[in-house]
């Protein structure tokens, strides 16, 4: 390779790499949780020494859809910014490690209390479902862990906007930021909730708690959560794939566009989590399922650039016709073919998400396990498999190893072992979702209805599913642990891709945050205020807590 | 800011399919009233037992109504009331539950009866059951260590 490597500064490194390991942890016994559960659903198999299903499940869904998806994501973007914008200023970098150290101490807060079945209330915490107080504030750390980190990356980013005037920040960098916006946002509504009301009913300080606003301040933050795990998905498919193939950014304009709707259109939405209860008037959810849906366009927008960058590759390589073009992608490289395999399973689940969030197809599907089939082929194929493509380079370049090429045919092995099994799990999960089978529950005949005898033969299709993705997790953190501790040492790339040249200079006005922090507010009062007036005004007496597990 | 022939293509085919299906969802929601159950009637969580109609669970024919029958319903850990009933097929029901203590779901399986039920909250689904069989209840959201042995049962006949 003739280019000079560019290396991110090893303080930075070792910052990302502290959120990579947790991440990884989380993973490994995330995994194992998932694994218990499906064996416990297929019927044939009882967990030892009185551990609860719920308990169970609650460390699997709080592992890998809280702790693995944050602890990666910042890590991600801590290197990401590192490496477009510079080295961290020592003030960034203090506010990075801070922010790491209050979200591993509120995880594990929140671990030891599930772990003593004080907080069996799976991740969603709803109230009058009311758990130890530690839990609540362990949350809390993790929430306010990530604000400390977020602050260390905006910081970054004001120093090399005032650096560069009239310049438009790196691009990586700017969907960082904007993904640590939405973040910072989003989980203003989960502060809310959790300070307000449920820190001071578990600490007995109120006794009761009003279920609807908590639930909705849960997800005005839920929603917006699915798209803080997708955007660093969607960074790695815009900037770094296009440099992995060989090719340019489509559009750098278009990019910054997409990501900056993404933000508008992924907040005053959370009502169609809420589409099936009462007390929300039909007008503000069919509103807000009409913002949901805007983030079809930007979704639009980025299924275009991908493949016209393919395209494009495929026939400088000397693809012809119709499709030729797409034999010429390097598909011996896991860097590109594990994400690839990701954009792929975003088609399906795209697609399941739009069902979903239909008015009144919701009511078919809602809380059955179809929509666990939908999260798995989102967050744990799409995003968990782009998030496995970024480490094969990521986790090398940060320790100073090499991908091999063992490595990456044992990472392509594993993204196939992956797709099979989420074929089969996910796949079983939708069909038996639409015939009615509950998510979040254990195994049971419901007193042998002959409806739930039906659903049996599917449940034992998702622990053979689950089975083989056990086996890919086994092989990833196989992977992960060689190229950090025993890959040959060497130089892997950390690839950011660049515009073509002549390409126009991108307007200024997609990085005016005056423009579209008061687009994104006022989209937000807009959605919330009226329901949210009504809930306060109106509501029921609110309740005590239950602890029921 | 330049945009490709194709992707303008793209996207004036794709927000357009947007707004068709966007107007669908909206004639059938306010035109054709099929709404997500909404309703907005509240009840002290504490009282449920003292408060009608859920001081008396169960089926009625009801007349002079605009439908045939009125199934109250309470859910509390970990068990719905009433736990079966019988329905004639044909029959246009009005369902009205509601919970004493946690969140529970109602879900019917096998149709299109979905429905959360929350603290202090009164949930209404009316339907038409038009075609026999045994309907399976279950409570679709976690309620507790009982959650997956919570269930009732509607029986359509003829």
């Amino acid at each position: 390779m003739s280019e000079r490597i560019i290396k991110i500064d090893r303080k930075d490194g070792k910052l990302a790499m502290a959120h990579i390991y947790v991440g990884f942890i989380a993973l490994a016994l995330g995994g194992l949780a998932g694994l218990l559960q499906v064996l416990v659903r297929s019927g044939s198999f009882t967990l030892p020494a009185g551990i609860g299903y719920y308990q169970v499940l609650t460390v699997h869904g709080v592992l890998l859809g809280l702790v693995l998806t944050t602890f990666f994501i910042l890590g991600f973007q801590h290197a990401a910014i590192s490496r477009t914008s510079g080295t961290y200023s020592r003030t960034s970098r203090l506010f990075g490690w801070l922010g790491f150290w209050v979200m591993l101490l509120g995880t594990v807060m929140a671990a030891v209390m599930i772990l003593l079945n004080e907080a069996t209330v799976l991740y969603t915490f709803y109230a009058p479902l009311k758990a130890h107080w530690i839990f609540y504030l362990g949350l809390t750390f993790v929430v306010v862990g990530s604000w400390l980190g977020g602050a260390g990356m905006i910081m970054k980013y004001v120093e090399w906007r005032k650096q560069h005037p009239g310049e438009s920040s790196p691009l990586l960098t700017f969907m960082a930021i904007i993904n640590t916006v939405l973040w910072i946002v989003a989980t203003l509504g989960v502060a809310g909730t959790v300070l307000f009301q449920l820190l001071p009913w578990s600490l007995g300080l109120v006794e009761r708690v009003d279920v609807l606003i908590s639930r909705t301040l849960f997800w005005y933050f839920g929603h917006p959560l699915v798209y803080f795990w997708l955007l660093p998905a969607y960074m790695a498919w815009y900037v770094i794939i296009p440099k992995i193939i060989g090719a340019k950014i489509f559009s750098d304009s278009l990019a910054r566009l997409s990501f900056i709707l993404f933000l508008l259109f992924s907040i005053p939405v959370g009502f169609h989590h809420q589409l099936v209860e009462p007390g929300i008037d039909a007008f503000w959810k069919f509103l807000q399922v009409v913002l949901t849906f805007m983030v079809v366009i930007p979704s639009l927008m980025t299924a275009f650039s991908l493949f016209a960058t393919f395209e494009m590759y495929g026939r400088s390589k000397g693809g012809t016709g119709l499709f030729g073009w797409f034999k010429k992608l390097p598909w011996g490289d896991a860097r590109f073919t594990v994400p690839f395999i990701g954009m792929v399973a975003f088609i399906p689940a795209g697609a399941g998400g739009l069902i979903n969030a239909s008015n009144q197809m919701n009511q078919v599907v809602h809380n059955t396990i179809w929509v666990t089939g939908h999260f798995h082929l989102t967050l744990a194929t799409s995003v968990v498999l782009t998030f496995f493509g970024i480490s094969y380079w990521l986790v090398p370049h940060l320790t100073g190893r090499v991908l091999t090429k063992a490595m990456n045919k044992m990472a392509i092995v594993q993204a196939i072992v992956w797709t099979v099994g989420m074929g089969i799990m996910s796949g079983a999960m939708h069909a038996v979702g639409l015939l009615g089978a509950p998510r979040r529950s254990s195994f049971s005949t419901y007193g042998d209805a002959q409806q739930a005898l039906d659903w049996i033969p599917y449940q034992v299709a998702q622990a053979i599913g689950g089975t083989i993705l056990f086996i890919g997790i086994i092989l990833v953190l196989y992977i992960f642990i060689n190229l950090a501790f025993f890959a040959p040492k060497g130089e892997e790339e950390f690839p950011v891709g660049e515009q073509a040249e002549g390409s126009e200079k991108t307007p200024m006005v997609l990085e005016n945050w005056k423009i579209w922090l008061t687009v994104l507010a006022a989209l937000i009062l807009v959605a919330y205020t009226v329901p949210f007036m009504d809930m306060f005004q109106n509501g029921p007496p609110p309740s005590k807590g239950f602890k029921v597990w | 800011m330049h945009m490709h022939r194709y992707e303008k293509w793209w996207l004036t085919l794709g927000t357009g399919s947007l707004i068709i299906f966007l107007i669908i969802l909206g004639i059938s929601a306010f035109h054709q009233g099929h709404q997500p159950p909404s309703a907005k009637a509240y009840i002290n969580p504490e009282q449920v037992d003292a408060i009608a109609p859920f001081d008396e669970p169960g089926l009625k024919k009801v007349e002079g109504k605009e439908w045939d029958y009125e199934l109250v319903l309470v859910a509390s850990t970990f068990l719905y009331n009433p736990g079966e009933v019988e329905v004639p097929k044909g029959a246009t029901l009005k369902i009205i539950a509601t919970t004493k203590d946690v969140i529970h779901g109602f879900e019917v399986a096998g149709t299109n009866i979905n429905m959360m039920l929350e603290p202090g909250y009164i949930s209404e689904y009316t339907t038409t059951l038009d075609k026999t069989g045994e309907f399976l209840v279950v409570c679709n959201e976690y309620c507790g260590v009982g959650h997956h042995t919570m269930k009732s049962m509607i029986k359509v006949v003829d």
